[in-house]
């Protein structure tokens, strides 16, 4: 469908991600297991964000991205972003970048359903794109790389019409259609029902442009109008609110896109949500790529300017947990109390200065072994494996 | 005025297309069949008027002479001619037609498509059978296919090219009461809100060109002489055909129109929105004065739901079935 969905697509998940990573990267004081008291050092959080930043808005990989091309397969993608995490030091294990990556797909089809007109998926990625410019707004060089890519966007998203936003949307609802993982914070908010499904409200501000529901006018052969007839639109409805601003710099107006994450509302998924979870990506994946073979030489493209950062035994590499394995994650469920049952996610960012050294090299054999993992298999390995022949 | 059936559930959910539900009666064998759209396969369900028997069907819109990729589906609709029913299936490749239970296929058109993807998409969207024996396709380009169908076989060929619309055909409709005193037989529908008003034959005449407002016309119905058109804004506008007069301009949902549907013997009107409502209205014509009112009947809300398919399952609107994104069920509702 739409050939200039790719690039939405990946600003908006890729600023999810970041949110995300910075939330947990912050969030020192909540170890799960008290012995392992974290000990997040703010320059390693700061270095982490800069060094995907950069990566993400790398000059060579946005020229290919903005090119006009079809969506990649969900296997696909979801390599690109495995590759764009380990642009740092930190590491995340499989199970954790699952989860990473649920928190990030469910936050954007959300998002991409309920902005009011399609138009608004620009408001959505320029919120995530402001927050982007806030997250290294002390690093001038990478500044100005997101700044292009925000001239970049403006240049080519601006002048699309109504029609071509909707297919752009339509497109984007196709790669997010049968998933129907819970998070908690929505669950929370109840803008999520238990059954995966987002709510829709029919209550609220109509979209820039539409009216309130609700009136029925009859014009005469000469154009005059006749007569005005009430009728009861089901809803609640208000006058649409002022249109947000589609320059570099302004109020967006819709809140869609910008960081739902705090100290206070901390990254989680839903505990019961992670069995079904594993069915549905299965169910997602055996379906039929229409993009199969062509897919594989965009993305070797694509992915030719991802530089990738491995830990050397002179750096201090870290992981992020944010499930280890399943049998912690069933032990979790039993032994916790009610009130933190949501709370899965945890991270263990460990930098311990004994231990440093050997963990460098513990994490550095962990990171091999969860590229090969065998869930990931076929065209994901193969690819990977390509990457690293590069 | 209506209540819910029992659903019909479907193989795979519908995907937000719009008029991602096509009906169609079998009245000699008391069955209905339904297809929705999923991605690059579409969902064929035959259901019989007793509720008990449902056989399923899907269709993938492979290309007859290509193995290596599919393409996703843009719409999946029944053309009614006098001779023969086809379903027809437009896609980012071209346009499929099969025989109406969907055994066979009959004819495969492909679209140019470029080597490398351009910026403009490609594909083929809106569907109407007109008249005895034309089946016309929008394309992404702006141009309308007019397609001549034999009675019977597969002979069927491109007979005309219309090149009016600039933008994308969204939809496209035939006179829908059957009346051969009206003199437009199609209006067709583009992404700028533009309408074009055609009359049939040998050689298609455009009969009027009404101006849209830069706002996507996603479905639209022609009924005796009246074109109905459904916008992104929400709007239902009532235009003579063949005039372009306005007769009425309803504010009649909070989001995207995804489907209008008309139950042309009452005179019903459907309309169904990204808003979670599906509508009912009346439409009334008064000759005297050459002018059509347009009254509201029903609200139906499907919960959570962004509608993307709406249609009648009979010509006097006695029942209607409805799907939305990421629904595996067909819900339906008839009159109490």
């Amino acid at each position: 469908m739409s050939s200039r969905t790719l690039p939405l697509l990946f600003i908006n998940l890729g600023g999810e991600m970041l949110y995300i990573l910075d939330q947990r990267l912050r969030a020192q004081n909540i170890p799960a297991d008290k012995a392992k008291k974290a000990d997040w050092i703010e320059a390693d959080r700061r270095r982490v964000m800069n060094d995907i930043i950069t990566t993400m808005f790398n000059k060579k990989f946005l020229e290919e991205l903005f090119k006009p091309q079809e969506l990649y397969s969900k296997k696909a993608l979801r390599t690109v972003f495995d590759r764009l995490a380990h642009a740092s030091i930190m590491r995340l294990n499989q199970a954790s970048m699952d989860k990473l990556y649920d928190l990030m797909t469910m936050a954007f089809k959300y998002q991409v359903l309920l902005c009011p007109r399609p138009k608004d998926i620009l408001l959505v990625s320029f919120n995530h794109m402001d927050a982007i410019k806030d997250f290294v707004k002390d690093t001038p060089s990478i500044l100005s790389q997101v700044d292009e890519t925000y001239r970049q966007l403006i240049e080519i998203y601006t002048p699309l019409s109504s029609g071509e936003f909707q297919l752009i949307r339509q497109t984007l609802l196709i790669f997010f259609q049968d998933m129907h993982i819970r998070v908690s914070i929505f669950l929370k908010d109840k803008v999520q029902n238990s059954n995966g499904r987002f709510v829709l409200p029919t209550s609220g501000p109509v979209p820039h442009g539409t009216q309130i529901p609700g009136l029925i006018r009859i014009f005469s052969c000469t154009g005059e109008e006749v007569s005005r007839l009430q009728f009861s639109n089901g809803g609640n409805y208000t006058s649409a609110l002022r249109e947000g601003s589609l320059e570099m710099f302004g109020d967006r107006v819709i809140k869609l896109g910008t960081n739902m994450y705090s100290v206070s509302r901390p990254v989680e998924t839903h505990m019961s949500g992670t069995s079904k979870n594993s069915s549905q990506h299965t169910k997602v994946n055996t379906a039929p790529n229409p993009l199969a073979k062509e897919e594989l030489n965009l993305l070797a493209r694509l992915m030719g300017g991802l530089e990738v950062k491995k830990p050397g035994n002179t750096e201090s590499g870290f992981r992020v947990n944010l499930f280890a394995t399943d049998e912690e994650e069933e032990e979790a469920l039993i032994s916790r109390p009610d009130e933190l049952s949501y709370g899965v996610i945890n991270i263990q960012a460990t930098k311990d200065q004994q231990a440093n050294a050997e963990l460098a090299k513990i994490m550095g054999e962990f990171t091999e072994a969860e590229d090969q993992s065998p869930h990931a298999s076929s065209k994901g390995d193969d690819l990977l494996a390509m990457m690293d022949g590069l | 005025m209506y209540h819910k059936e029992k659903s019909i559930q479907i193989k795979n959910s519908a995907s937000a297309l719009y008029n991602n539900l096509s009906v169609l009666r079998i009245a000699p064998r008391s069955l209905t069949y339904f297809t929705v759209v999923h991605a690059n396969v579409v969902n064929m369900v035959s259901a019989s008027w007793d509720g008990l028997n449902y056989s399923h069907r899907q269709l993938q819109s492979k290309e007859p002479n290509v193995a290596t990729s599919t393409s996703l589906i843009m719409q999946a609709a029944w053309c009614v001619l006098p001779s023969r029913d086809l379903l027809v299936l437009t896609s980012q490749k071209g346009i499929q037609m099969y025989e109406s239970d969907g055994s066979i296929m009959v004819y495969w058109h492909a679209l140019d498509t470029p080597e490398t993807p351009t910026a403009q998409a490609v594909f083929a969207r809106g569907i109407a059978a007109v008249r005895e024996k034309y089946i016309c396709v929008g394309v992404s380009s702006g141009a309308m296919l007019v397609f001549d169908i034999p009675t019977k076989g597969s002979n069927i060929t491109l007979a005309e090219v219309l090149e009016e619309h600039k933008e994308s055909i969204t939809d496209m409709a035939s006179e829908c009461s059957g009346s051969l005193e009206c003199i437009a037989d199609l209006v067709s529908a583009d992404d700028a809100g533009n309408l074009c008003v055609w009359k049939s034959g040998e050689e298609f005449q455009l009969l009027n060109k009404i101006p849209g407002f830069d706002m996507c016309c996603s479905s639209v119905k022609l009924w005796k002489g009246t074109v109905v058109a459904g916008y992104g804004t929400g709007q239902i506008r009532l235009y003579e055909a063949v005039t372009g007069i306005l007769h009425a301009e309803v504010s009649a949902h909070a989001r995207w129109i995804y489907s209008l549907d008309i139950a042309p013997f009452s005179g019903l009107l459907l309309s169904a929105a990204e808003d979670s409502l599906v509508r009912v209205w009346h439409l009334t014509q008064t000759p005297e004065t050459n002018s059509v009112e347009i009254a509201h009947m029903y609200n139906e809300c499907v919960t959570d739901t962004q509608i993307c398919g709406a249609k009648f399952c009979d010509g006097d609107g006695y029942a209607f079935a409805v799907t939305g994104y990421d629904l595996s069920e067909i819900i339906r509702y008839t009159q109490t």
